[in-house]
């Protein structure tokens, strides 16, 4: 018990790590630069509590029960387990830990709200709440499919830039293509989906795959999955938004 | 009593959110691998943790990192902040918008404990030719570059594609002319540096600065902040791995007694001859 609270601790401490560097740069250009007050400063003094109890409990509860389970299951199909396996595996690893990323939770909830304040989709909870499901289950079979793609990359050795370059002028093409209003949320929803839940779990799989096949380089090929989660996003979701455009 | 139903409400629908990844594990665990689960009640009480870990995070982000990122916007882009009185405000005007953007990005780029990691890990594979701390400079610097000029295009409505396709020619083109080790690293660095606290915060700054700037509409030209924020390092990193293999190459010529100018031709020259 005692050893879990001084886990907890650090935990509170690294997250309070995260936001010291925020909370300087607004204060230094309130204080110093604005010369303002921060409007309901007591609520959002509030919210950021929420912020540091609520990531350090979040973080401890994946490191103490979900990530063992998940890399102790990769290096296991990383040494032994069918190819057909080992793909599903790796989709669903993508998709289950995009769905839940906090990240991606606020951006779609911000998206739709957008959306609905400018009349693209209905001005009710209904319409709001499910298009932002819509988004965040694109953006997440993207990430499975982008992973499939980084453990077959890995099996065969494929270089990455090209695969990467393939990417960049898919997106591209598919930009002109797609309606204004996707193309922002689109390039962003690249950046979102790859933080605390997926970057850990992720890396573990392409790390632990590239250390069991032989002629492997963990440094040249166990890297770049991440690059490939933060690409698809803005290709499913651009596709989402043309296509969408016709139904 | 307020507080007490938004809890309730949030920790059900992250419930709803956490539960695939748990349903993904346990079934590959014991259906694929026949395993059983080892330290079941470890795992249950993690899960619990997450749970009320995410609705507080939540929560908090309501109340806490998406109005910050509203209301420097807001406040920053008053005519006071902007000093235009009674006339058209120039894209110029906005310079504290766009050294608010590149504090953040700066800031929150550097203590990323993520980017600390792969840091050291890149320093150690390159044998110390790359250093950890020019590494998490370049990738902040490239952050901070990104969120300010993500900032600047919402302020003069350009089209978005046209930088990030831009800075796409220039990743591309720098690939081909980089160290085969860094091109992995220099890919994943765009994601990384993107945390879940800077995320929402900045993205809210775009979407404020887009409803606070006179024409502009959030929903075209709010979007947008994070593929900045993820793009741009990893021209940064790429640039910087360029400027250190450059500079060690025209060391070592110097030391060979060649001047400068001609070490940095010829090993241009050698390169195009390894080139196919």
């Amino acid at each position: 018990m005692r050893n879990l609270l001084v886990l907890f601790g650090g935990r509170i401490v690294a997250a309070l790590r995260d936001l010291a560097p925020i909370v300087a740069v607004i204060a230094f250009f309130q204080i110093v630069v604005l010369q303002q007050p921060f409007p309901n400063l007591a609520e959002v003094l509030g919210g950021l509590l929420c912020v540091v109890a609520g990531l350090a409990l979040f973080i401890q509860g994946l490191e103490s029960g979900l990530f063992p389970l998940g890399e102790a299951i990769a290096q296991a199909f990383a040494r032994k387990g069918s190819a057909s396996a080992l793909f599903a595996f790796a989709f669903c690893l993508g998709f289950g830990t995009t769905v839940a990323e906090p990240a991606l939770i606020a951006v779609a909830a911000e998206a739709a709200e957008v959306a609905s304040e400018a009349g693209a989709i209905g001005d009710d909870a209904e319409a709001r709440s499910s298009y932002a499901f819509n988004l965040r289950m694109v953006v997440a079979v993207s990430v499975g499919v982008a992973i499939v793609l980084g453990v077959l990359r890995i099996l065969k050795g494929w270089p990455i830039h090209r695969l990467i370059i393939g990417g960049y002028v898919l997106v591209t093409v598919m930009t002109v293509f797609a309606p204004d209003e996707i193309v922002g949320v689109a390039y962003d929803s690249g950046g979102v989906t790859t933080s605390t839940i997926t970057v850990p779990l992720v890396t573990a799989l392409g790390v632990g795959l590239a250390t069991a096949i032989k002629g492997r380089n963990p440094m040249l090929d166990g890297f770049g999955l991440i690059a490939f989660a933060s690409l698809t996003p803005i290709v499913f979701v651009l596709a989402y938004g043309t296509l969408g455009g016709w139904v | 009593m307020g507080f007490a139903i938004d809890f309730a409400q949030t920790l059900w629908s992250t419930s709803l959110d956490v539960a695939p990844i748990v349903v993904i594990l346990v079934l590959f665990q014991v259906a694929v691998l026949r395993r059983s689960l080892p330290n079941l009640r470890r795992i249950v009480g993690g899960f619990v943790c997450v749970l009320i870990g995410l609705a507080l995070f939540l929560i908090g982000l309501q109340d806490a990192l998406f109005p910050i990122g509203e209301t420097m916007a807001r406040q920053l882009t008053t005519p006071e902040a902007t000093g235009v009185a009674g006339r058209e405000a120039a894209w110029t005007d906005y310079w504290l918008v766009y050294a608010f953007a590149a504090a953040i990005g700066f800031a929150t780029t550097i203590a990323e404990p993520s980017l600390i990691a792969v840091a050291l890990k890149a320093e150690e594979v390159s044998g110390n030719a790359i250093n950890a701390w020019g590494l998490r400079l370049a990738v902040a610097v490239g952050a901070a570059l990104g969120v300010s000029l993500g900032c600047f295009r919402i302020v003069t409505g350009t089209p978005l594609p046209w930088y990030i396709i831009a800075v796409y020619l220039v990743v591309i083109v720098q690939t081909f002319r980089s160290g085969r080790a860094i091109v992995p690293l220099a890919y994943d660095s765009g994601g990384v540096t993107t945390s879940t606290v800077t995320v929402p915060v900045v993205a809210a700054l775009g979407l404020g600065l887009a409803a606070s700037v006179p024409g502009r509409n959030p929903l075209i030209d709010g979007f947008g902040m994070i593929a900045f924020a993820a793009v741009f390092p990893i021209m940064t990193v790429l640039g910087y791995s360029m400027a250190v293999e450059w500079l060690g190459k025209r060391r070592r010529g110097r030391e060979n007694g060649a001047p400068p100018v001609d070490a940095a031709r010829e090993t241009m020259q050698q390169r195009r001859n390894v080139e196919p």
